[in-house]
């Protein structure tokens, strides 16, 4: 059986993304606060939240606490992170549907499928400083290495490297768009809060794909 | 931190149920707690105005709810975009057949959750146009309007386009009217002090004791230019000098001022600046046809005050001076009896 987990375990990789936000709320919103008002890690703490009441610590499968993220994001949370992670998550939940076990390319599918979305609503490019520069090349680095036929879990730890490096790579652009975008060349030097969040996401997301092969091996 | 709340974290809600409760003869909630509405909306036959946007800024947004200006609201976290829902649901309830027009600031948040809601609108049959509110002159240089930001010029386009459309006018006017009114605005802003959002508890950004930013955004975006704190009639300089040829004021023009504390000025502060602004008006020849001095848009607890200038003609002075009656904004007829503004 090709490495991967069962899908209706994966409720795991959204209880891992509502930690990994409810504990980065303070450093989200300093990020913010450099160049924008300083209220990433509120709202996205609270989006999680809500998400966390709804699901309310029952396990449910990947596509539903996909889906209810999404919703909860895209309906509740305003703000520019509400549509595009609402969005993003949406989508993802789709391209799970019907998924039994969920494996490289399954989750590679997923992964492309919300970038495709966040780009058509946001209308943002790579280089701009947004979450984009993060999501873009650690999309790429989980495709690259799985068509070298590298293991779903090598090809994490080139996702979670490249995820990692994009984020540090808007520190030195300068903001095009969002509300960052006013200060043209003053918003260098400072990283982007959408990059952070997204980085984290994708992190904690990765761990709980790990966490889950570990279980399925055993 | 100096405030009076309860839980950071629902600063909205018991704003908004206090809010209700203290104007039930102007505003009414609706099914969506995020959003409401004026009394008696939808009109009959009337084009919608609907706005949104973040809190924080008392009295706007929903201060501007009531007769002759906006029908409905959606409203945000603290400087946050509202939901797409939000604004979707706030476009169903003003719309009384005729068509909504929603008029709002440019802020990325906003224009994606607009446009979400514009399609949702328009799936159900509802005509919706949008206005976006670009008077910010120092968020970005004059051949980059689409890059500014909306500010206290909102106020002054809800007061001409809500005018026009409760005198029976188009969709397609409404919307005319309000972009011609956002095209003849230039607002600049000057901080003095930070402001705290309350779920954070603590300045997201300083503004030194001594000094203050020319260029301030309304959510403590950085300005163009930090400087060592000036008078009154210094700053009034300085955004004059910034307004006047970024929207081609000239001799023979006729303007209506708004000037606006951002949460923590003293009124007292507001008029000793107006009035260095009325006397440079007149000094370019530039005639002052009607005057806003108070806190019309305000940042939270911010020191510092926004200076609007609207270039009137005809048309938008007669719309400016219809009356109005809202929490943020009461004003009636020149002339007729017992005339006088609140």
């Amino acid at each position: 059986m090709a490495a991967g987990f069962p899908a209706r375990d994966g409720g795991l990789l959204v209880d891992r993304m509502i930690r990994a936000i409810r504990e980065n709320r303070d450093r989200l919103s300093a990020i913010d606060g450099a160049i924008g008002d300083g209220d990433h890690g509120i709202n996205m703490a609270k989006g999680f939240g809500l998400c966390a009441e709804r699901l309310a610590g029952e396990p449910r499968g990947l596509e539903e606490s996909l889906r209810t993220l999404g919703r909860v994001l895209l309906m509740e949370i305003g703000g520019s992170m509400g549509p595009l992670y609402g969005s993003f998550f949406l989508e993802m939940a789709k391209a799970a549907r019907g998924l039994d076990r969920v494996d490289g390319p399954a989750f590679l599918g997923m992964l492309q499928a919300g970038l495709a979305k966040i780009r058509a609503v946001g209308g943002a490019e790579p280089g701009d400083k947004t979450l984009l520069d993060v999501l873009v090349p650690a999309v790429s680095a989980l495709a690259g290495a799985l068509d070298r036929g590298e293991p779903f879990g090598d090809a994490l730890e080139a996702l979670d490297a490249a995820s990692a490096a994009g984020f540090e790579s808007t520190r030195d652009m300068v903001a095009r768009v969002g509300r960052a975008s006013r200060l043209g060349e003053r918003s260098r030097g400072f990283p982007d809060a959408g990059a952070a969040s997204c980085d984290l996401l994708l992190r904690a997301m990765t761990d709980g794909i790990r966490d889950l092969m570990k279980e399925d091996r055993a | 931190m100096q405030r009076i709340v309860n839980d950071p974290d629902r600063v909205v809600e018991e704003m908004l149920a206090g809010f209700v409760r203290a104007h039930p003869d102007l505003v009414e909630p609706t099914s969506n707690p995020r959003v409401l509405k004026a009394r008696g909306v939808p009109v009959p036959g009337k084009v919608g105005i609907v706005t949104g946007g973040g809190s924080g800024h008392k009295p706007a947004f929903i201060g501007y709810l009531g007769r002759n200006l906006v029908d409905a609201v959606a409203v945000g976290e603290i400087f946050s975009s509202p939901t797409a829902q939000a604004f979707y649901d706030a476009i169903r309830v003003a719309d009384s057949g005729q068509g909504v027009v929603c008029l709002y600031g440019n802020y990325a948040g906003d224009n994606m959750n607009v446009r979400m809601a514009r399609d949702m609108a328009e799936e159900d049959g509802i005509r919706v146009l949008a206005v976006v509110a670009d008077d910010d002159a120092a968020s970005a240089p004059p051949d980059q309007r689409s890059r500014r930001r909306g500010v206290a010029g909102e106020v002054l386009m809800w007061k001409v386009a809500g005018a026009l459309a409760a005198r029976g006018a188009s969709l397609e006017e409404v919307a005319a009217v309000a972009q011609q009114t956002v095209d003849r605005t230039r607002s600049v802003g000057i901080g003095l002090t930070p402001c705290t959002i309350p779920a954070v508890g603590r300045p997201n950004f300083t503004i030194e004791s001594g000094t203050m930013e020319v260029g301030i955004g309304h959510h403590g975006e950085p300005g163009i230019r930090v400087e060592p704190l000036a008078s009154a009639d210094a700053m009034a300089d300085a955004m004059l000098d910034l307004l006047l040829p970024d929207g081609d004021f000239r001799a023979g023009d006729r303007v209506a001022v708004l000037v606006s504390g951002l949460g923590a000025t003293p009124i007292m502060e507001l008029y000793i600046l107006f009035r260095r602004v009325a006397e440079r008006l007149d000094g370019a020849g530039i005639s002052l046809h009607r005057s806003y001095v108070g806190n019309y848009f305000t940042s939270l607890e911010m020191m510092g005050v926004t200076l609007t200038l609207l270039k009137l003609d005809d048309t938008l002075a007669d719309l400016l001076d219809d009356e109005a009656e809202s929490v943020g904004l009461r004003q009636f007829r020149r002339g007729s009896p017992g005339a006088g503004e609140g």
